[in-house]
């Protein structure tokens, strides 16, 4: 037998509570992870590409559109090099749960802004030259099976056509690179034909690419300035900036994460301190025996706290392992709306880190009372 | 035979709110190696006081306590608690066994404060089952154990590390009339066969008849001993 034997001894004293506590402690941490992963996404990764690019939103609202017909006046600046218009189409395939990114986009313009978004030749070609063709992130076709040639019906709520059909029909013509996950582009052209009523003629946003990086700041203040005084003034952002603001409107996904996560673990160590104090009164005759048969007081305290230390590393690590566990998943189905899904190792990091610092705290009390029970008073409680 | 304890005008005192209580007062006493004395005396005559500060759990107010060579009152708790280990063994009324070890592991637990082995370990934790006659109860833990067989692993667990000096605080108090008499055989084979020295508090005279002195205590101070052959009373 070792020390470490009884440590284990002492945690599986009370099953039912360590696990209670420890399916608690994981969730924590599964909690801690996920929400890490989405402030993240949110915050995104700064990446040097796109540093030239900006997005062109309405001021009002990033959920309201522009007209179709600012897509020309601003290609015509001689700020701008390129512009290109995407939309939201929402919609999912054949069930709800398949929900992903469908943009409408120009198959002419948009791979010339996203470049990094590679696509073969031969699959743009086919893009443009069919208007109901439709290509699908790697991420994407991968998931459901997709091969090139293949209809995809995508059911959506927003915009019937007209008829009245909800279901709309694309072909695939093949796929494109994309690091977000799950994206499907259509047709821009095909789409705005095809809807009736609310967004015809309109666009959810643009993206351009500035003729000068250097004069990033100066564009946008001219295609903002030309649309001022119009019913559908623009705010364009570099696209960096776009991303946080986009996740500002969401309602501060960080600042929301933090206050959840404070609110879990100060619930936690309120809940779990309680336990331990109350496991401590529990063991007192035991602690005086050890210290009886000649166990330091030290080392009669560094086994109360290593308990603690102990379930709460154990509680952090189940929780990083079901986060790592669900992350293809979460990523599959995150993925396309909120940037990327990926878990860091600097928040496992954290999380350990976070783990030693509850046990500390948890442990701290039983530990300062472990070290100055005297054994004759302990006795005499009996 | 020399002498393994001796105690020196000692005086034990707490201090309860504003009062000062002296529970032990100039107590002198005399214990030599391989004897068995049992301590009697009235409810809060002072011998469970007396028996902490002979096995070191306890330092007096004033007066010198000498056990096998140390001079306990005037070393520090970290050498005291060394010392226990090495040379006191324990037996409590209520046994203090740790729940979550079975019985071969609270008998090896003192063996984690020595140099001894893994093996070794457990071969001694295994011997000390064997005399207190629960070889076949190392897997059983306390729980799963009668209250006389939990008290012969506490002795086992006592004996284990091979200290020269037993102190047992009402060692039968918990236990009916023929396990008591199972458990004061098995301390007086102790004592006689492996030269255990056993100072023994008891309220039970028939157990205190199982030693070779008795010696009474009454509001903190020794009174007699009875045949003081190896105790004396100063
Ligand atoms: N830590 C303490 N604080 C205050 N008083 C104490 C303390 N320890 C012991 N006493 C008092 O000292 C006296 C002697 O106590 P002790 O436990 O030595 O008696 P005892 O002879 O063993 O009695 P019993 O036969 O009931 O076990 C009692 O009056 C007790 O209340
Ligand atoms: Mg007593």
């Amino acid at each position: 037998m070792k020390l470490s034997s009884l440590l284990w001894a002492n945690l599986l004293r009370k099953p039912t509570r360590t696990s209670l506590t420890f399916v608690s402690l994981a969730i924590a941490f599964l909690l801690f992870m996920l929400l890490r992963a989405i402030s993240d996404a949110f915050s995104g990764g700064v990446s040097m590409e796109g540093m030239d690019r900006i997005v062109i939103d309405s001021r009002y609202s990033l959920t309201d559109n522009l007209p179709l017909s600012y897509v020309e006046r601003i290609r015509a600046l001689d700020e701008v090099d390129q512009v290109t218009n995407v939309s939201w189409f929402g919609g999912y395939y054949r069930e709800p749960r398949n929900a992903f990114a469908t943009y409408p986009v120009d198959p002419e313009s948009y791979f010339d802004i996203f470049r990094e978004q590679g696509i073969s030749a031969d699959t743009l070609a086919r893009f443009r030259s069919v208007r109901v063709s439709a290509v699908a992130s790697e991420a994407l076709a991968a998931h459901y099976g997709w091969q090139p040639g293949d209809t995809i019906p995508i059911v959506q709520d927003i915009f019937p056509q007209e008829g009245g059909s909800w279901t709309w029909q694309f072909e695939l013509a093949g796929t494109f690179q994309y690091a977000g996950g799950e994206l499907l582009l259509i047709h821009y052209d095909y789409f705005n034909e095809a809807v009736v009523g609310w967004g015809k003629d309109q666009v959810g946003w643009l993206v351009g690419r500035v003729a000068d990086p250097k004069e990033v700041d100066a564009a946008i203040r001219t295609i903002d300035g030309m649309f001022e005084n119009s019913p559908d003034p623009t705010r364009s952002t570099t696209e960096d900036e776009y991303r946080r603001q986009f996740a500002s409107q969401l309602g501060d996904i960080g600042a929301i994460s933090g206050m959840i996560l404070m609110a879990v673990f100060f619930t936690i160590l309120l809940l779990t301190g309680n336990t331990a104090a109350q496991g401590f009164a529990e063991r007192v005759p035991e602690l005086a025996a050890m210290k009886t048969l000649g166990f330091p007081d030290g080392s009669v305290a560094a086994l109360v706290l290593a308990e603690a230390l102990a379930l709460c590393l154990g509680g952090a690590t189940a929780g990083i392992a079901i986060a790592w566990l669900l992350e293809p998943g979460l990523e599959a189905n995150l993925g396309g709306m909120i940037g990327s899904f990926d878990l860091s190792g600097w928040s496992a990091l954290q999380a350990l880190g976070l783990a030693t610092l509850l046990g500390l705290l948890i442990g701290a009390y039983p530990a300062v009372s472990a070290r100055r029970l005297t054994i004759v008073d302990a006795l005499r409680e009996r | 035979m020399g002498e393994l304890i001796r105690c020196t005008d000692v005086c034990k005192d707490y201090v309860r709110g504003a009062e000062r209580v002296g529970v032990l007062r100039n107590v002198d006493l005399s214990v030599q190696d391989g004897t068995f004395t049992a301590l009697m005396g009235p409810s809060g005559s002072g011998k469970t006081t007396l028996l902490n500060l002979i096995g070191g759990l306890d330092s007096p107010t004033s007066g010198e306590i000498e056990v096998d060579g140390l001079r306990l009152d005037s070393v520090n708790a970290r050498a005291l608690s060394a010392w226990r280990a090495r040379s006191v063994g324990f037996v409590f009324q209520f046994y203090n066994l740790l729940p979550v070890l079975n019985a071969q592991r609270n008998v090896e637990l003192p063996l984690l404060l020595t140099g001894l082995s893994r093996s070794e370990r457990r071969k001694n934790a295994g011997l000390a089952l064997e005399i207190v006659g629960l070889a076949d109860r190392g897997k059983h833990k306390p729980g799963e154990l009668s209250g006389g067989q939990q008290q012969r692993v506490a002795i086992a667990r006592a004996l284990v590390s091979d200290p020269c000096l037993l102190v047992c605080d009402e060692p039968t108090g918990d236990l009916d009339r023929s396990t008591a008499d199972e458990i004061l055989e098995l301390l007086q084979t102790l004592h006689r066969e492996l030269g255990k020295t056993i100072v023994m508090v008891t309220h039970d005279p028939r157990a205190a008849d199982r030693a070779q002195h008795t010696l009474h205590m009454d509001k903190g101070r020794l009174v007699s001993n009875i045949e003081g052959l190896g105790t004396e009373v100063a």
